[in-house]
């Protein structure tokens, strides 16, 4: 998709980077079957969370893009949200430097993509349009929203010359360190991590001290333990302007997951049973929607026209 | 080369700014009283009249003035961002720190002359970074993030030809700063747009029986005994449980405090030591500004002096969090 080309009316399903470190055949698999199996449109592959994770998914890493272009996806690469090692900086601008879309989760990678088009990941806040008509001018062609853009933010922001996406699915992303929490949860640093956050592929529970599911570990990211569900917002979404809906994977059945999405947005599904549905696959972790309605992220909110 | 280490410091209100002033401030930093900076706190910081003031008193005694507008404005609101620029560049301020793209290229364009640095809140962390911040808004001074080692604080100083500050003292941000949806997502109030982490409104205390729970909003983050002091409820630095194990998860509830590592960050080229605090009291400003005066002075000696800060610590503990290679 190149800049100020017109927006297409089908809207686009998209499938976020993977947050959690799972075995090179796990990897491997998942994308091969989203290759095969899942309606998704986009696929973003690359490492967000650590780049101690990166060399394990190198070796497939040729064959898995290769298989997801031959099953008609997009194919981009996103990259790591807190950059600070020489080594992760030479890595962003070989990334810039190849033919590859970019999505860009540090602001370090839009010094190396300055003037090349690219898409701007959530993990960068653009959070007005200042900074939007910003990055639009330094060749942003796509705009990743923050997840904690609420509904009166996202209406705004989708009246864009680019394309818009918006987070609708999984566990979010609320905040990165550099500290790795999964090592430390093993008494363990993140230099001396032996790769804990492999043992959890759908991220390590952290609850209140009075037992109450609360937040969700993966290494150095922290995120909801509640899955996102913007599913009775989707035609206000599109309404809006947002062009691109996100699927964040988690360890279940994400082709289910993107077939009911495919299937609500294509008027194929009722919201109702959409979510039923999602219900039934997301074994008894809860869903929330509070940042979309400006309230407390960790709510549910029932849908009232905007 | 000969350098001096410019002492900055916190001024959350106009007896603040004089009590860091006559405690020994190079350069004070302060904010308008809404949310366009990261204390957005009530009855902290200045009206556009008082921060005249302000400046005009800080110059008369040799002190310089930093104005912070450093939060996020939210789509369809830059208005009260872009007058906060124009009243700082009014007020004669030094230099104005900012974090948000918007707000950054409304200042390049409208007051090319008006200094700019980059505020801790947008979370540069690489010289890659900072090198953008500097390319593309003219940046002279970068305020560096809590996460990095003193070696790399010495790499983004020779890489980027910036200015370099740096935290020497106060509270410890174990996130990335500005990226930080914890607070919003227990209490519906965003700190890069509202400018208010852990905002006291959705803080409580309970008892339960021989202990007290500290509450942000509905969640429970932290149980104590009665006799033990309940340190403020920060979702950073709250106890969480893992794998079975209650911890401080994130961070331990301590303060930040470099005075150990002055001839280090020295070393290392930094320019300015940022003291933070706008939300403390007067008498903690000027404990924490003299001590770190006369280390300062001290050091220029080639001296080195301590002082014994952790009665007013945060948990009466401290650390030099992550300019230690451990800390990870």
């Amino acid at each position: 998709m190149e800049a100020g080309m017109v927006k297409t009316p089908h809207a686009q399903l998209t499938l976020g980077p993977l947050l959690y470190h799972w075995s090179p055949e796990q990897r491997r698999d998942f994308y091969f079957k989203i290759a095969d199996e899942a309606p998704v449109d986009c696929v973003y592959l690359g490492e967000v969370i650590c780049s101690k994770r990166e060399p394990f998914f190198e070796e497939s890493f040729d064959e898995v893009a290769g298989r997801l272009k031959r099953g008609g996806k997009q194919v981009l690469i996103s990259t790591i949200a807190l950059v600070t090692a020489p080594r992760e900086m030479a890595e962003i601008r070989e990334r810039a430097a190849s033919d590859a879309l970019v999505e860009a989760n540090d602001v370090a990678c839009l010094q190396a993509l300055h003037g090349k088009p690219h898409v701007i990941g959530p993990f960068i806040n653009v959070f007005n349009e200042g900074a939007r008509e910003f990055v639009i001018r330094n060749g942003a062609v796509r705009i990743v929203l923050p997840v904690e853009a609420p509904a009166t933010s996202i209406k705004v922001l989708a009246d864009s010359p680019v394309e818009t996406e918006v987070f609708v699915f999984g566990r979010q992303p609320l905040s990165i360190a550099m500290r790795c929490y999964h090592a430390r949860s093993h008494g363990l640093t993140k230099d001396s991590c032996n790769f804990v956050c492999g043992l959890d592929p759908n991220g390590l529970s952290a609850t209140t001290v009075d037992g109450e599911d609360l937040l969700t570990i993966s290494g150095t990211s922290t995120q909801s333990h509640g899955y996102a569900v913007l599913l009775n917002e989707l035609d206000e979404l599109r309404k809006m302007g947002v062009t691109h809906f996100r699927l964040s994977p988690q360890d279940m059945d994400m082709v289910a997951v993107a077939s009911l999405f495919r299937d609500t947005l294509d008027g194929k599904l009722s919201v109702k049973e959409a979510q039923s549905r999602l219900q039934g696959l997301s074994d008894d972790i809860p869903f929330i929607n509070g940042f979309y309605y400006a309230r407390e992220g960790l709510t549910w909110t029932e849908h009232r026209a905007a | 080369m000969t350098q001096y280490l410019e002492l900055v410091c916190p001024a959350g209100s106009p007896a603040a700014l004089r009590a860091a002033i006559e405690a020994g401030a190079d350069t004070v930093y302060c904010s308008y009283n809404d949310r366009t900076n990261a204390r957005n706190y009530p009855g902290l910081n200045f009206d556009v009249e008082e921060m005249a003031e302000g400046v005009e008193y800080a110059h008369k005694k040799g002190c310089k003035v930093l104005i912070a507008i450093n939060t996020f404005p939210p789509a369809g609101q830059m208005k009260d961002w872009q007058a906060a620029v124009d009243n700082a560049a009014a007020a004669g301020a030094d230099a104005i720190i900012l974090a948000d793209l918007g707000v950054l290229d409304y200042a390049t364009r409208t007051h090319p002359n008006l200094r700019r640095h980059l505020s801790v809140q947008a979370s540069a962390s690489s010289s890659l970074s900072i090198n953008f911040f500097r390319d593309q808004f003219d940046v002279k001074r970068v305020v560096l993030p809590r996460v990095l080692s003193v070696e790399e604080v010495a790499k983004a100083v020779e890489e980027t030809g910036l200015e370099i500050e740096v935290f020497a003292y106060g509270s410890v941000g174990p996130m990335s700063e500005g990226r930080c949806f914890l607070s919003s997502y227990m209490t519906g109030l965003s700190p890069t747009s509202e400018g208010a982490c852990a905002p006291a409104s959705h803080v409580s205390y309970k008892e339960d029986g021989d202990q007290v729970l500290s509450c942000l909003g509905d969640v429970v983050l932290n149980r104590v005994s009665k006799n033990e002091p309940a340190a403020y409820p920060t979702p950073c630095k709250a106890r969480y449980v893992t794998r079975g194990n209650a911890s401080y998860l994130f961070e331990e509830p301590t303060a930040l405090n470099a005075m150990d590592i002055l001839a280090e960050l020295k070393k290392a080229g930094v320019t300015a030591l940022k003291i933070e605090g706008r939300q403390r009291s007067r008498a903690y400003v000027s404990e924490v500004v003299g001590a770190f005066r006369k280390a300062v002075d001290a050091l220029a000696e080639g001296d080195r002096a301590t002082s014994d800060l952790s009665s007013i610590s945060e948990g009466k503990k401290q650390t030099t969090g992550a300019y230690k290679k451990g800390w990870r």
